[in-house]
């Protein structure tokens, strides 16, 4: 926090420790390690956690646990969950412009990222009861039955946040999942990570239950095989990836035939609701329909 | 049921199909580019009838020469023919296509029993069908994507590699190509090698119904020539239908790369039964479930759970079910349970039996007779299974169904649901709300209430977790053959 030199009226200002998010809480790595960001003066912004494959197995219990509970929630409910998220963003713009232009950004591409973060989390709130009317159906079967096709969330969703932003990117990597009834693991961006973590301190006060978003901060090859492999992750999507890592990515993906999306930062964010439905599985339902005149056999 | 009563004067008279009117070649040679061409490999393989092990015919292997022919064929057909025909016209070439198969249904019905040694009476009233109807709906969807997805100016993707499994050949072949051509790509299609028969005559009728050549392609073979499929850099998009693990094979060795891939894997479907299900209509959807097409099915129902309060009655009533299944000749339309598809597939179930009896389950097998020629398994139950054992874990694919019994709904659901599979389910239950608080937290893709084994071209098909992704069927299942943006 390069407000290091800065002074109160009272004395010198008191830094943030940046930590983890996992299950609702902000623990440090387990690790014990870190690593330290610096704005391009070379001042120290501060010292991230540097997450292990622990930081990260626990994460998956954490949004394994939140999971049924997230999913069960109305649609209508974690509509407004997610708008509320967009409330207590909008309050904090100082803090975030702050904190981006200490990573580098200028005024003006702090504040015109922050508007774009705040409208994202609008237009997916609204999604929330939307997408499944959307992308249903009710099928015309031949037989006597009736037969109808939903989207339901797949399960956990793991992430790597893009590289390229300190907060709209953060926000896409997660946000189209949660709108879909998963709860997630994100890796922030490796060196922009300080607006992750205070996104974090904004989701903890929007009422998104604990464990729904788990933030991790840290290196995206120490936990590349870790995010692709383990067995109680359904879905795992990775912003701007490189050749190389999506092959390893995929072939351990196979494993527990893990969903992988793989998706490049664009200018401005996409708004669309493909984005929840790339995080959802279609489930099809039968049930008889009684036809006494209708058909000879019984089942 | 406590003995059986096996009252012979009930015993129905064999009431054989005809096999008169069907032609099987000696030999049948590859289908590339429109017409039927020798394997540059010179080789090929016999195919038998597993109810009675006679040679049917020899089919030819390809090899990876002769794939990477027939991508250039469907490649150029893409560039050439199909993506510049409106999409209007396609459609009216799979409308030909489903009408002479209803056309030619008999045939087909009985050639899919005579190399599969599925009953002819699935082979006639189920896969037959339901490929022609596959084909015509899908036909009416070539000139109507547009509207199926809005905002998301749907495109082709181009050369699709598809690989089908054993268990219902031309049906699979149906739920292949049928959307692959609606979406505007061309196909090259491996069948099983065990079961190559229909697809090679549904290459005949493609021709017949006059697609340009190379639009549809046929390269039989084993898993080399699906492996060649697969990795071969001119293919946009694979589906493929058959075991977890080769799935799981299929996508390391295109991890990295651009080609889609879709995967419809095995499963191990819960059936529940519930105190207040009419108990009748579930014995017959239990047993619908697990013994239909001889167990060979991802979706099977392979793991009964019943409520305790009913297990005797329900165990009592589906024993003197399995019972009266008549097991033998696929041709024989009284037939309930036909051939095991194949030698090595009898050995792998039999694997599972002994493994079941050594774990101390107890196993009860129908007390019927069965011929001496062939490959045949009696429909078996296994009761009291635990919810780790082999065969409550695995998929067996075969008439091997393994009970266990509960006595709440969240106990059901977690055992239901602890599998790494999540292809079906099924649910048998009188109230309504119960039966919506199961489908909703089953995890799977197709959930089936008080019904069991439906399909239909416009239900969409598929399955959650290690049971593949994607689907088949229905408007949903379009996507996976399309390009689509936003």
């Amino acid at each position: 926090m390069a407000n290091k030199k800065t002074t109160s009226p009272e004395g010198i200002a008191v830094m943030k420790t940046y930590k983890l998010f996992i299950g609702g809480a902000f623990p440090r790595t387990e690790s014990g390690r870190f690593y330290p960001i610096r704005n391009s003066s070379d001042e120290l912004i501060a010292n991230v956690c540097l997450s292990s494959r622990k930081d990260f197995r626990n994460a998956v219990v954490a949004a394994r646990k939140a999971q049924a509970g997230w999913e069960a929630k109305s649609a209508y409910n974690r509509s407004q969950i997610i708008y509320r998220i967009a409330e207590m963003l909008q309050q904090k713009e100082e803090l975030f412009v702050k904190e981006m232009k200490d990573l580098g950004y200028t005024d003006i591409n702090a504040k015109e990222e922050f508007s774009a973060s705040v409208d994202y989390l609008v237009h997916f709130a609204g999604w929330c009861d939307k997408y499944v009317q959307v992308f249903s159906s009710v099928n015309p079967v031949a037989s006597s039955h009736f037969n109808f096709s939903v989207p339901e969330p797949m399960g956990v969703v793991a992430a790597f946040a893009s590289n390229k932003t300190a907060l709209l990117g953060f926000l896409e990597s997660f946000v189209p999942a949660i709108c879909g009834g998963n709860t997630t693991i994100v890796l922030a961006s490796e060196d922009l990570p300080t607006c992750a973590i205070s996104m974090a301190e904004v989701l903890a006060t929007s009422d998104v239950p604990g464990g729904t978003v788990n933030v991790l901060t840290g290196n995206r090859k120490e936990l590349m095989s870790h995010f692709s492999s383990h067995m109680d992750v359904n879905g795992f999507v990775i912003w701007d990836a490189e050749t190389a890592a999506s092959i390893e990515i995929g072939e351990s993906a196979s494993e527990n035939v893990k969903r992988v999306k793989f998706y490049e930062s664009e200018d401005s964010a996409v708004l669309s609701p493909h984005r929840i439905m790339d995080l959802q599985e279609i489930k099809t339902t039968w049930h008889p329909i009684e036809s006494i005149s209708g058909s000879g056999s019984g089942y | 049921m406590a003995k059986t009563t096996k009252n012979t004067s009930w015993d129905l008279s064999p009431a054989p199909e005809s096999t008169g009117h069907v032609t099987i070649d000696k030999r049948y040679d590859l289908f590339i580019d429109g017409k039927f061409v020798p394997p540059t490999t010179k080789k090929y393989f016999k195919t038998i009838n597993p109810a009675t092990e006679e040679t049917l015919s020899e089919i030819a292997l390809a090899g990876e020469k002769d794939v990477d022919k027939a991508v250039k064929a469907a490649r150029k057909a893409y560039d050439t023919t199909w993506s510049k025909i409106s999409a209007a016209e396609r459609g009216k070439y799979i409308y030909r296509i489903a009408r002479l198969l209803q056309e030619r249904a008999r045939e087909f019905a009985v050639i899919e029993s005579l190399d599969g040694g599925k009953p002819i009476r699935e082979s006639r009233d189920v896969d037959v069908p339901l490929a022609a109807a596959h084909f015509f709906y899908h036909a009416g969807w070539a000139d109507k994507l547009d509207y199926a997805f809005a905002n998301s100016s749907p495109t082709s993707i181009g050369v699709v590699g598809q690989i089908i499994p054993w268990n219902f050949p031309l049906l699979m072949a149906a739920w292949k190509i049928a959307p692959a051509l609606a979406c505007g790509n061309t196909v090259v299609l491996k069948p099983a090698e065990t079961t190559s028969l229909t697809a090679l005559k549904l290459a005949e009728l493609i021709r017949d119904a006059g697609l340009p050549d190379g639009v549809v392609n046929i390269v039989t073979g084993a898993g080399d020539t699906g492996k060649a499929l697969v990795n071969h850099p001119d293919i946009n998009k694979i589906a493929f239908t058959g075991s977890t693990d080769v799935g799981k094979m299929i996508r390391r060795s295109l991890a990295g790369t651009s080609t889609r891939l879709t995967l419809e894997l095995g499963g191990k479907a819960a059936n529940i039964v519930f105190e207040d299900a009419a108990i009748d209509q579930a014995v017959e959807g239990i047993v619908n479930g697990i013994y239909f097409n001889q167990g060979h099915v991802c979706c099977a129902g392979s793991r009964l759970f019943v409520e305790e309060s009913v297990a005797d009655e329900v165990i009592r009533k589906l024993k003197h079910r399995m019972n009266n299944l008549i097991v033998g000749d696929p041709m024989d339309k009284n037939t309930d349970v036909g051939a095991i598809n194949s030698k090595d597939q009898l050995l792998t179930i039999e694997k599972y039996l002994k493994a079941g009896e050594k774990d101390g389950y107890e196993m009860y097998q129908s007390q019927v007779a069965v011929p001496k020629k062939g490959y045949w398994c009696r429909p078996t139950l296994f009761t009291n299974v635990s919810q780790s054992s082999i065969i409550s874990k695995e998929e067996i694919f075969g008439p091997v169904l393994a009970m266990q019994t509960f006595r709440t709904i969240d106990e059901v659901i977690d055992k239901a649901n602890n599998t790494p599979y999540g292809l079906s389910a099924g649910v048998w239950t009188d109230k309504g709300s119960k039966i919506f608080n199961l489908t909703t937290r089953l995890k799977a893709g197709v959930v089936w209430a008080n019904t069991f084994n439906k399909f239909d071209p416009t239900s969409p098909f598929g399955g959650y977790k290690e049971s593949g992704f994607g689907r088949e069927g229905g408007v949903h299942g379009l996507s996976a053959y399309l390009n689509l943006q936003g």
